[in-house]
């Protein structure tokens, strides 16, 4: 983009061409004033409070709907504006209802910062009142509270809603002076196509939209904002926590346009599901059972108890007969403590974490196929990729704000999107193309798309011969699926398949998004080595806008990985079974390492049933709800001999423990969180942690140093250099460089700038390499006495096991239950109605649960969330495992269903 | 039609005639560019499907919103504008009283509320048995006629208490 200069208030400054005068005058530090200015949003020029002096033109002109030209002059405060501005301020009060001291938003009121700049006359017009002839939408939600009196029409939130948010669920109704935000047809908020996101209350620039649960709760000036990274999802948001240090509370979480990833953006999460760190539930200080009940210890006498425990089961039964579970909701530091402890203090390397559950069949997939298991592209990217191919991930939901930005993408007219999913969810309106094909069938799809692309020539032969091996394989693998042969198999049309293979083709650039749809299967591997083929037949990879972009789930699962908080691998992904790096890590970390590969989570669980596994430490993971066929999950938790569970609620697997430890909320330490876009961003402390809940890695050193083993960091950051000295893609990764937007790793020195996409002239691996992969359908299909589909996942409102969420009173607010989804034909075969009580029953276990009767799922499919733990998901899913990956088939197993 | 009667609301059927008219019965709601194409038309296509049911049913905009791709809030938006669009069912006629300056000065107050006796109705609602709606607007462009009222598409001028009750009288037999 080509720079060009103007002149502002006798200074020259330079500005992108194409961009706005206000934009120019903002950049360069001239505060124009503006109401309905948004970076985000289109120009609306509608509040005239920008009015600017541009030389050789006449009258006033809005500067956000202005164009920056080369030489031009302007003015941007004479006697005049100021005179208009003043008076469009005394318009703009007439109409807004002045009661400062007891609104949220004094001290962050755009209208209250300009009319003391202008020192208005706040009585010079007489006040108008809408009649408001309607109920106010907002009155019902626990979110968001629309005030008309405060309201000065600026349209931002009908605009944020429509143009960033893509949910539509505003509008202004009426003219003149009767005119109100509200729904379409002024229904419920909550009835409307509202998604909850509070983007409406994040960019009102009075007090008219306001967030509910902050009310009364602190005043702005009171409040300390300390940026942070999003302890949800992968994306990694950047949040404000808004605190008020006196009382050591949050009262409400802002984000800001400009930072990426996120843009000022949240969804309903982020910006209203932080309360579960004030829950009067957070454990406060460490418990020991006695006769099957909890009762309170001190520090000293729970790690007393956890030291001597594991060192006599170490003595007794060998180091392998310990594990840990580690956590991809804990810090990078933290997990790197946690894995270190349970490497060179149990010995052991059975360690493993929920990675294992959502995204093991993308690191082995894509570390086989490329060389690294990550995602290949920045966020950023897919604002501009012409094709989006998404399949097996639900973005609006589980990644909102990735998904808002494929809508953005896809709504801006300049990218299509194909997307292949077993449920009509949201973004299948967005689709170009939507395939709803079976669960389990994935492969077949893709196969099929590849034969289509080499019969009819559209690979690219250049990239095949210059990057990638073996692709014989491949061409001769996919030979067999026809379109019509896969259309058989995945219950889409063999048209849709073709088209979408072109589509693909023949794309510039086309980037593939996929999620736990595709990993989740015993198959997972195999389904993430046909996207990498797919990628790489048609040359979209390792460049700009395409590539293979597995969306992370936790908030720290990359991290996590990164960490080594896994069985087979040190920091940075060095194979403990390589001699060299068990070396490296033996003098680094003075201590005697293991050399042979330990237990998965779900391996460690079938070992503890077997009495092979005696003790485990878990940090931060809930497996009672999380891992597949609960029941045996309970009987392995049960057998052992001790379990530790450091967390910051008593949850379902804590309950089964011998000591529970409180540990800190991300709110209360320092440390990094890496998102899926491998940026490692920083978590900061906004508050003090309830009673004496303390930091993980510093109860873990604790428990090192009482077991012999001298582990010290001052701080995180100290951790962090360690990491740093380690781990090569982590070489120039530390705190002080992170003050502004992260970094992404491959960062392998301090002068590096941090890597956007991968492989970009050469695979991680050296060649890009094709797998033959073969069709299998999924290990347990539907017959006459377990005759439905069962799929499962997440919700907007609810993450992983609902153990923050669900304490969380707005998204309890708005998803109280568990549903299972079913489509209106089987619903009336089985005669039920909207939120009938149904039984479904595995081969495994069964459940009662509320049914939601919907198209989203086809005939004889069914979809159920599993963040409940009265209707758990898992006490119905298979333990079938990858053999590769050993990830467990939480997306399709057979069940019975009865009203 | 009877009077006394509002049209049946005869589903969507209508409304798919006005969207194909419109060539606007896609394959699958419009998304980007296509979709602006499509807004750029919705000021007529609202016009059309009023002129089809009497009224905006709102049943039928949520089908029109899901058919296009259209948002429904856009469409309220739309409609709670301008004063020709309306939500509820209108009376078989509708009357438009001037209440513009050139009306104002010649007396319309008075001819309004001859209407509002006649019909024993207030400006904005309409009669119980669904023939006539009322209402006062700013200015019909036809100050020359003053004070003048609107029926339909109908200009009635030089308006007096006696002639306004001679007018309707015609229109409750039609």
């Amino acid at each position: 983009m080509k720079n060009i200069e103007l002149t502002i208030d006798g200074k020259i400054v330079s500005v992108e061409q194409g961009k706005s005068v206000l934009d120019a005058a903002l950049e360069n530090g001239v505060d124009i004033p503006h109401i309905c200015y948004d970076p985000r949003l289109t120009p609306t020029g509608s509040c005239r409070l920008c009015l600017v002096e541009i030389e050789g033109q006449r009258g006033l002109q809005t500067s956000c709907s202005r164009i920056a030209e080369e030489g031009m002059v302007v003015s941007t405060e004479t006697k005049e504006i100021a005179k208009s501005r003043k008076s469009t301020l005394e318009l703009m009060i007439s109409e807004h209802r002045m009661v400062c001291a007891t609104c949220d938003a004094d001290g962050d009121c755009l209208l209250q910062d300009y009319a003391y700049r202008y020192h208005v006359n706040e009585d010079r017009f007489p006040k108008i009142k809408p009649k408001v002839k309607v109920p106010n939408f907002t009155n019902y939600h626990k979110a968001i509270q629309y005030d008309p009196t405060k309201c000065v029409r600026c349209m931002r939130c009908v605009k944020i809603c429509e143009e960033v948010q893509g949910a539509n669920a505003i509008t202004l109704r009426e003219r003149a002076g009767q005119v109100l935000v509200t729904t379409a047809f002024n229904t419920d908020l909550r009835d409307s196509s509202c998604e909850s996101c509070g983007q409406c209350v994040g960019v009102c620039p009075v007090g008219a939209m306001t967030n509910k649960p902050a009310v009364k709760l602190g005043k702005v000036k009171d409040l300390e904002k300390v940026l942070t990274t999003c302890v949800y999802c992968g994306v990694g948001c950047q949040l404000e926590l808004n605190v008020d240090r006196k009382n050591n509370r949050l009262v409400k979480v802002t984000s800001t346009p400009g930072i990426i990833p996120n843009d000022g953006n949240t969804c309903v999460k982020g910006r209203f599901g932080m309360d579960f760190i004030g829950s009067p539930e957070r454990l406060t200080h460490p418990l020991i059972k006695e006769n099957g009940e909890f009762r309170k210890a001190s520090w000293d006498e729970a790690l007393s108890l956890v030291v001597s425990k594991l060192s006599s089961l170490k003595a007794e039964f060998g180091p392998d007969a310990l594990a840990s579970f580690s956590s991809a909701k804990t810090t990078n530091e933290d997990n790197y403590v946690m894995q270190r402890f349970t490497r060179a203090v149990l010995g052991t390397n059975n360690i493993d974490h929920c990675a294992r559950l959502c995204h093991a069949s993308t690191v082995t997939g894509l570390a086989k196929s490329f060389g690294s298991g990550a995602m290949t592209n920045s966020i950023a990217e897919i604002r501009k990729a012409p094709v989006i191919f998404v399949i097996g991930s639900n973005t609006t939901e589980n990644h909102p704000v990735i998904g808002i930005t494929i809508r953005q993408a896809v709504r801006s007219g300049d990218t299509q999107l194909i997307l292949a999913d077993p449920r009509k969810i949201s973004l299948s309106g967005d689709a170009g193309i939507y395939m709803q094909h079976k669960p389990g069938t994935d492969v077949a799809l893709v196969n099929a798309m590849m034969n289509v692309i080499i019969s009819e020539g559209l690979e690219d032969k250049e990239f095949i011969e210059t990057r990638t091996e073996d692709y014989d394989l491949v061409r001769k693998a996919v030979e067999r699926f026809t379109p019509e042969m896969a259309a058989g198999i995945c219950g889409v049309s063999a048209k849709s398949i073709r088209e979408s293979a072109r589509i693909y083709a023949k794309a510039s650039a086309a980037s593939i998004i996929y999620s736990m749809g595709i990993t989740q299967h015993a198959t997972g591997t195999d389904n993430v080595l046909s996207l990498a083929n797919l990628a790489m037949l048609t040359g979209n990879v390792g460049k700009e806008n395409a590539g293979v972009n597995p969306l992370r789930g936790q908030n720290n699962v990359q991290g996590a990985c990164d960490m080594g908080a896994l069985p087979d691998v040190y920091p940075g992904y060095q194979k403990v079974d390589l001699p060299e790096a068990q070396a490296k890590f033996q003098k680094a970390w003075n201590a005697e390492l293991s050399i042979k590969p330990g237990l998965t989570v779900v391996e460690i669980m079938h070992a503890a049933e077997a009495k092979e596994i005696r003790g485990i430490y878990i940090v931060g993971e809930n497996p009672m709800l999380s891992d597949p066929d609960l029941n045996h999950v309970r009987q392995a938790l049960t057998a052992l001999d001790f379990l530790v569970v450091q967390d910051i609620f008593l949850t379902e697997t804590a309950e089964l423990a011998d000591v529970v430890l409180p540990a800190t909320s991300f709110a209360e330490k320092d440390g990094t969180f890496t998102n899926t876009e491998r940026r490692v961003q920083r978590v900061r402390k906004a508050l003090d942690p309830p009673g004496e809940a303390r930091e993980d890695w510093r109860v873990i050193c604790d428990v090192a140093n009482r077991m012999g083993y001298e582990m010290d960091f001052e701080d995180a950051s100290a951790i962090q250099d360690e990491i740093a000295s380690l781990a090569p893609i982590y070489g120039g990764i530390t705190y002080d460089r992170l003050t502004g937007v992260g970094l992404q790793w491959p960062c392998h020195d301090k002068n590096h700038p941090g890597t956007k996409f991968l492989h970009s002239k050469k695979f991680s691996r050296g060649k890009g390499k094709f797998y033959q992969v073969d069709y299998i359908p999924p290990q347990e299909l539907p017959d006459e006495e377990y005759p439905f589909i069962l799929t499962t996942g997440r919700m907007l409102e609810h993450w992983h096991t609902g153990t923050m969420t669900r304490r969380s009173k707005v998204l309890d607010y708005l998803e109280p239950e568990g549903f299972i989804e079913l489509n209106p034909e089987d619903a009336v075969k089985l005669g039920v109605s909207e939120g009938g009580v149904l039984k479904v029953k595995s081969r495994r276990g069964e459940i009662d649960v509320p049914a939601r009767i919907t198209e989203k799922v086809f005939p004889g499919c069914v979809f159920l969330t599993f963040h409940f733990k009265e209707n758990p998901a898992n006490a119905l899913t298979i333990a079938a495992l990858d053999p590769i990956a050993k990830i467990p088939e939480f997306k399709a197993c057979a069940v019975s269903i009865h009203a | 039609m009877k009077s006394g009667t509002v049209k049946e609301d005869p589903g969507v059927n209508l409304a798919r005639g006005i969207l194909e008219k419109h060539q606007l019965m896609l394959e699958k709601p419009a998304v980007g560019r296509d979709l602006e194409k499509s807004q750029e038309l919705l000021i007529p296509l609202l016009q059309d499907i009023q002129d089809a049911y009497g009224y905006l049913p709102p049943p039928v905009l949520e089908w029109v919103s899901k058919k296009t791709g259209i948002p429904i809030s856009r469409m309220y938006g739309v409609i709670t504008f301008y004063s020709q669009f309306y939500l509820e069912p209108k009376g078989k006629h509708t009357i438009r009283c001037c209440q513009g300056t050139a009306c104002h000065v010649k007396g319309s107050q008075a001819i309004g509320e001859a209407i509002e006796e006649y019909l024993g109705v207030k400006d904005g609602d309409t009669t119980d048995d669904m023939q006539f709606t009322f209402e006062s607007v700013q200015c019909l462009g036809t100050c020359f006629l003053a004070p003048v009222i609107m029926i339909d598409n109908d200009y009635y001028g030089e308006m007096t208490q006696g002639k306004v009750k001679k007018v309707l009288e015609r229109y409750s037999k039609s």
